[in-house]
């Protein structure tokens, strides 16, 4: 265990919302490290904090206290612009609802993490083409996402998540969406992922997609509540 | 970076084509605001220029004196034989009293019958001096002007306008012919070219637009003297006027104004009634220049209020947009895009819009002008810095405008945007 390298460390890490009057503990206190190349779930019921969770480690939000170090960088105390560059160049994100832009083609849509990297077009075309053979979906790169079935939009978006080549990818409900059919397709390619040696965080509420998971934790009234690995 | 931002522009027109109808509808008050621009520009260039040409043609560097009947006259004091205007004398002292004078042309303008075979018709006719040919050129269509011999042997000699020729039935048979004008017979030795009448209302016209034919002022004076009789219905006008027109011109249109004033100051002390005018083309020249400006003034502050009414409507359409689009910018945040690519993101689809509507609305401003020239037979000319201007207010607008909807929607909050449905 020693000798495994930490990806995400957190340290007593807590975050407050201000709804009206009211003073919301969506985390109170929370200390993990996850290991490079893990494959951990996190459970629970909802308002358990697992989305506020997921939020903070994909440096969408900043902790109200308590610290978070991402390859031993402390994001806690980064600006909005610093964890903007930060999501670019290690973070890949895989959301419940796939959430493509629309107007955009396949190979666009994988292209759009590269676009922002400045990458110039004929490498950004090349590592698009490669990854959607990856996601197998090398014959579908000029479609539109409404012309694809859930499957093969989550396909895409797993494509696109791995277009900066982050260490860290995060999913949200990633098969939610979908029957368990593609459900499984796509939870194929997470572990496929994992075994190359990303780094997987997801969130999920069925039981049977956490146990595909190396590591799990249980999160309760924004505390982990139980851990399984 | 160039050929990203060639990306993000096709991605922009990408994003915009979505909604051909809103877009366009969108960019109505820019086509229509710089349309209108483009149009007016050309139409007003069209009639200030055509407004200079024709004072250019009166030469800025000449003066023109017209004799008239003095204001007691015209009040209705009436004199049984008036005597009035410019007088040799007056040339004389103009052509030798001043520095800087090239040409002192002296007019006398007589009407009357002439017969060239079996065609009668009445004539104006000119008597002046042989450097008329030198201040108002025209080409030759036949034969030759008037010369210093002609005018010393005071010679019945007389040159056509083409008017004139028209008039008569002339051409270049005509020449050596003779014709009779009043009861006298003159030998035609030429026919000059004139030029045409421009299409729209101006009061300037060239020296020569009224005139059917010049004789030698030494022959006028002799062969019909000083005294016009003109006859009216119930009585015979008498009237002893020596000039009806001096035209001065000066070695270079510096002096003109200065030569005006000193020339009109010697003219007061020899007459005791103000019976002569003065025309200054160069102040008119300075006057159109002075007109054109207050022109475009207003025209530009009209354009102005069109084209911020125009930038309002993108604004607004760009917020509808932004709030449409919460998702995607949720996306994009998610994704890593700062605030400032998000704000690029939007300010370059504004300055499409704007573009796209500044260039329709150009081809508008083309167009136009074109209709009005064909139609209403006035001239109109495009300036290219109406077409740079235009574009130019375009993109400023589409930045302007595009700006308050772009920094909203870098304020998303990511995961409230992700949320968004």
């Amino acid at each position: 265990m020693k000798d495994k390298k930490i990806v995400v460390e957190l340290s007593e890490v807590t975050k407050r919302y201000q709804i009206g009057t009211n003073v919301v503990h969506a985390l109170s206190g929370v200390s993990y490290a996850f290991e490079s190349g893990c494959f951990c779930s996190i459970q629970g019921q909802s308002g358990s904090g697992k989305s506020t969770m997921l939020n903070l480690l994909g440096c969408l939000d900043s902790p109200t206290s308590g610290s978070y170090f991402l390859n031993g960088q402390d994001v806690s105390k980064m600006d909005d612009e610093q964890l903007s560059a930060v999501r670019l160049s290690h973070i890949g994100f895989i959301f419940q609802s796939f959430h493509l832009i629309p107007q955009l083609t396949v190979s666009q849509n994988i292209q759009l993490p590269l676009s922002y990297l400045g990458w110039n077009k004929d490498k950004s075309e090349d590592r698009a083409r490669e990854l959607a053979t990856l996601v197998d979906l090398k014959d579908r790169m000029d479609h539109r996402p409404v012309e694809l079935s859930g499957g093969q939009q989550q396909r895409v978006a797993i494509a696109r998540s791995l277009a900066n080549n982050p260490k860290l990818i995060l999913a949200d409900e990633p098969t939610g969406n979908l029957d368990s059919a593609t459900g499984g397709q796509v939870m194929e390619v997470l572990l496929e992922l994992n075994r190359q040696g990303k780094t997987i965080i997801m969130v999920t509420h069925t039981s049977e997609i956490a146990a595909h998971a190396t590591s799990a934790i249980h999160m309760l009234d924004g505390k982990i509540d139980r851990i399984k690995s | 970076m160039n050929s990203r931002l060639i990306e993000e522009i096709a991605t922009g027109f990408k994003t915009l084509w979505l909604h051909k109808l809103r877009s366009l509808l969108t960019i109505l008050g820019i086509v229509f605001g710089v349309g209108s621009v483009v149009a007016m520009l050309a139409i007003g260039e069209g009639a200030s220029q055509q407004t200079l040409e024709q004072i250019k043609r009166l030469g800025s560097s000449n003066i023109m004196i017209r004799s008239i009947k003095s204001e007691d006259e015209n009040q209705g004091n009436r004199v049984r034989f008036p005597i009035y205007g410019l007088t040799y004398e007056d040339a004389l002292r103009i052509e030798f009293g001043f520095e800087g004078i090239k040409n002192v042309v002296s007019m006398k303008t007589l009407e009357k019958e002439a017969r060239l075979g079996r065609n009668r018709i009445n004539l104006r006719i000119v008597g002046t001096t042989t450097n008329w040919f030198d201040v108002v050129t025209r080409p030759l269509l036949a034969g030759r002007i008037l010369s210093r011999e002609d005018s010393l042997e005071r010679k019945n000699v007389c040159v056509l306008t083409r008017y004139g020729a028209n008039k008569l039935l002339a051409n270049e048979a005509t020449i050596g012919q003779q014709v009779y004008l009043g009861s006298n017979v003159f030998e035609v030795v030429g026919i000059l070219n004139t030029e045409d009448q421009l299409a729209g209302s101006s009061s300037m016209q060239s020296p020569d637009q009224p005139i059917d034919a010049y004789i030698p002022l030494t022959t006028a004076q002799a062969v019909f003297g000083d005294i016009a009789v003109v006859n009216t219905s119930n009585s015979r006008d008498r009237s002893l006027v020596e000039l009806h027109q001096i035209i001065v011109q000066l070695e270079n249109s510096d002096l003109v104004l200065s030569g005006a004033k000193s020339i009109l100051r010697t003219l007061k002390m020899f007459h005791t009634t103000k019976d002569y005018e003065m025309d200054v083309p160069l102040e008119l020249l300075k006057q159109t220049e002075k007109t054109k400006r207050t022109f475009n003034t207003v025209l530009g502050s009209i354009a102005g209020i069109s084209l911020i009414v125009g930038g309002i409507g993108i604004m607004n359409i760009m917020l509808a947009s932004v709030t449409e689009r919460t998702k995607e910018i949720g996306i994009r945040r998610a994704i890593g895009a700062t605030r400032k690519m998000i704000i690029r993101q939007f300010l370059i689809e504004a300055v499409i819009l704007t573009i796209t509507g500044g260039l329709i609305g150009i081809g508008f401003g083309v167009v136009v002008p074109s209709v009005v020239e064909y139609f209403a037979k006035m001239p109109t000319k495009i300036p290219l810095y109406s077409i740079v201007l235009s574009l130019g207010i375009s993109v400023f607008i589409g930045v302007i405008f595009g700006l308050y909807p772009a920094w909203k929607a870098a304020q998303l909050d990511p995961i409230e945007s992700l949320r968004h449905q």
